[in-house]
């Protein structure tokens, strides 16, 4: 008979409270798993999605000018008429540290041309990237082939061509392939061609106007992307597009400080729950714990019982408890984030965490009642016999 | 002081002011080592008061209380603790042993704290259950068994660890006549081994088997101690209640007491 063999036998005679104390420390784990790796699942799914949400780097060469449009009017000056970056030097690109974290580099030629005696912004695009940097286009007819242009809502109702039709541009004819639906962007006054035919026509082979880059770097703040940048492209103005980077940023932030937010109060509420539960155990064993104090226990004795069987049901509750969070966040997760190959793996950290999650919940439940325990005065508790 | 037991000028009062209850008032008490106490008086004369500050369980609220050349009340919580451990032996009238716990683990309960092997647990428990006669029963949990054998196993479990000195508080309270005899008879032979045996009893006819009794009334002793059955001894029983330890006489006829 040892102090270990007395908490081992309480628990299995007090069976209903030892099951009350580890349903509560298992639902609260639960619970705090579930939310962090649901968390952890949905914000990887969020960021995977946002990479996808267009460009959020934009790199445009230097001038001494300041643009002198405003909402979508021009007013005076040529905007677009300034130095253009080097497309070789995009190759640059990749040399930077966090180039894994670029989804997509959009090279853009642009420069005034005139159709049916319009002038009109012709865009010269990888059409390759555009799923990336654009893809909230949605396009009436195809993305063009060589030899193929795209028409901007705005710009095909001026210039009254559909798709199929032929536009002479600058001496070449190019055919329409599409006809974008309206965006609210800029993007609806111009026509879109492949970056070599546009260079060719405007004459500016091997040059860019500017560049849109699609980057996230969960880890890293996208500050550091665009020092990189800027050091590898000299000659080009870096600039972050702040908004869309901080919405994204921010989207995950709250998400998480939801998930710990809610998890501190179920914690807080599961840790009350074991205290209310062991106190009760102590109260009814006032006489019992009168004895062993009687028969030479120390205080410190009485207090290894109490943490002894409050630390077992933890460690069960923290196994059991990661057990369900994993089980539920498998289940739920689909109704939280849309996409291929969602996975929940299992996470020694978290799981690590869980157990010593639970232990430290049920045994700062236990102090109280421990130390209430030791403290009994033992005539007093034999009197209760 | 050749006392093994020594209270001096005992005073135990409970609440303050108004509310204040004097349980003790003033109690010296001298026992020597290889005695058989027995403490007399009625409902709240103070007797338990006395046995639980003689436990090292209720600090008194003046005068002094030594056992062996300890000043009990001095040593810190855990000191008493191990004192309890070391030198006292408790028998409570309601036995109070676990439930969940068979006789030998509940025997076994003032070794749980020891540094000893469970093989020497197990060996000791078993042979303090053969000194009470409850061989071979140390598997059953006291629900399992007659209320006269768990008093035994509760006697077991006092005298496993070998105190000097053992505490009865009623100890036949709860038990029929017949049973009574049996139980006073091995408090008897405890005390024949060397054991100092300190018992709280209703019963004029249990307290025969003390050597010396001590009468309380009002949290004060008698002026005069009583030897066993001499009659004069000015406290009145406790009226109508069975007699207990009916066989008391049987028993003392198989050999003389103290």
């Amino acid at each position: 008979m040892t102090l270990r063999g007395i908490a081992f036998r309480n628990l299995k005679r007090r069976k209903a409270k030892a099951l009350f104390v580890l349903c509560g420390v298992t639902i609260s784990v639960a619970t705090v798993v579930a939310l962090i790796t649901l968390g952890l699942a949905v914000s990887d799914a969020i960021t995977h999605n946002l990479e996808k949400f267009g460009a959020n780097i934009l790199v445009v060469p230097k001038t001494e000018n300041l643009s002198l449009s405003y909402g979508g009017l021009t007013l005076g000056g040529v905007s677009f008429q300034m130095e253009q970056i080097r497309q070789s030097d995009l190759n640059r690109v990749s040399e930077i540290e966090n180039s894994a974290n670029v989804a997509a580099v959009g090279p853009m030629v642009l420069g005034v041309v005139e159709v049916n005696r319009t002038r009109v912004l012709l865009a010269g695009v990888d059409f390759e990237t555009v799923n990336i940097l654009k893809p909230w286009w949605k396009v009436r007819g195809a993305l063009p082939q060589p030899g193929g242009i795209l028409l901007g809502g705005e710009a095909g109702r001026v210039l009254g061509n559909s798709v199929g039709e032929s536009v002479d541009i600058g001496g070449r004819r190019f055919t329409v392939s599409g006809i974008l639906e309206p965006t609210g962007s800029q993007d609806d006054n111009l026509m879109f061609t492949h970056l070599e035919e546009a260079q060719d026509v405007l004459g500016m082979e091997g040059r860019v106007s500017m560049v849109e880059i699609a980057a996230l770097c969960k880890d890293c703040p996208i500050g550091d992307m665009v020092l990189q940048l800027s050091r590898v492209l000299p000659g080009a103005n870096v600039m972050a597009i702040q908004q869309v980077v901080k919405n994204r940023m921010e989207t995950l932030r709250h998400f998480r400080n939801f998930s710990l937010a809610v998890s501190a109060v179920v914690l807080l509420v599961g840790t009350l729950l074991v205290l209310v539960t062991i106190m009760g155990g102590v109260r009814e064993r006032t006489s019992e714990i009168g004895i062993f104090r009687a028969i030479g226990f120390r205080r410190l004795h009485v207090v290894r019982i109490v943490l002894m069987e409050a630390g077992v049901l933890s460690f069960l509750g923290g196994l059991f408890g990661y057990a369900l969070g994993w089980a539920i966040t498998r289940a739920v997760l689909p109704f939280f984030a849309e996409g291929h190959g969602l996975v929940v793996p299992v996470n020694a950290v978290i799981a690590g965490a869980s157990l010593a999650l639970a232990l430290f919940m049920g045994l700062s439940a236990g102090v109280y009642p421990a130390v209430l325990a030791a403290r009994m005065d033992p005539s007093d508790s034999l009197r209760s016999l | 002081m050749s006392c093994l037991i020594c209270g001096d000028n005992l005073v135990k009062t409970y609440g303050k002011g108004d509310a204040a209850v004097s349980a003790l008032r003033g109690v010296d008490i001298s026992i020597e080592a290889g005695e058989f106490i027995g403490i007399m008086g009625e409902s709240g004369s103070g007797k338990s008061t006395l046995l639980s500050i003689l436990g090292a369980l209720n600090t008194p609220t003046a005068g002094k209380y030594v056992v062996d050349e300890i000043d009990v009340y001095r040593l810190s919580g855990d000191q008493r603790a191990d004192f309890r451990r070391e030198f006292l032996g408790y028998v409570f009238q309601t036995f109070f042993l676990m439930p969940y716990l068979t006789l030998s683990e509940n025997v076994m309960l003032p070794l749980a704290t020891a540094k000893l092997t469970s093989k020497r647990k197990k060996d000791m428990a078993e042979a303090a259950l053969d000194r009470v006669g409850l061989s071979g029963k140390g598997d059953r949990l006291p629900s399992q068994v007659s209320g006269g054998e768990q008093e035994r196993a509760a006697l077991a479990r006092a005298i496993v660890n070998e105190p000097p000195i053992l505490l009865a508080d009623e100890p036949t309270g709860n038990l029929d006549s017949g049973t009574s005899g049996r139980i006073m008879h091995l408090l008897r032979e405890l005390n024949r081994s060397g054991m100092t045996v300190v018992m709280v009893t209703h019963s004029e006819e249990c307290s025969r088997y003390a050597e010396r009794i001590l009468r309380l009334a009002d949290g004060r002793f008698f002026p005069q101690e009583g030897e066993p059955g001499d009659g004069k001894a000015s406290w009145k029983g406790n009226g109508g209640r069975p007699a207990e330890c009916a066989l008391l006489e049987t028993d003392l006829s198989s050999g003389p007491v103290g």
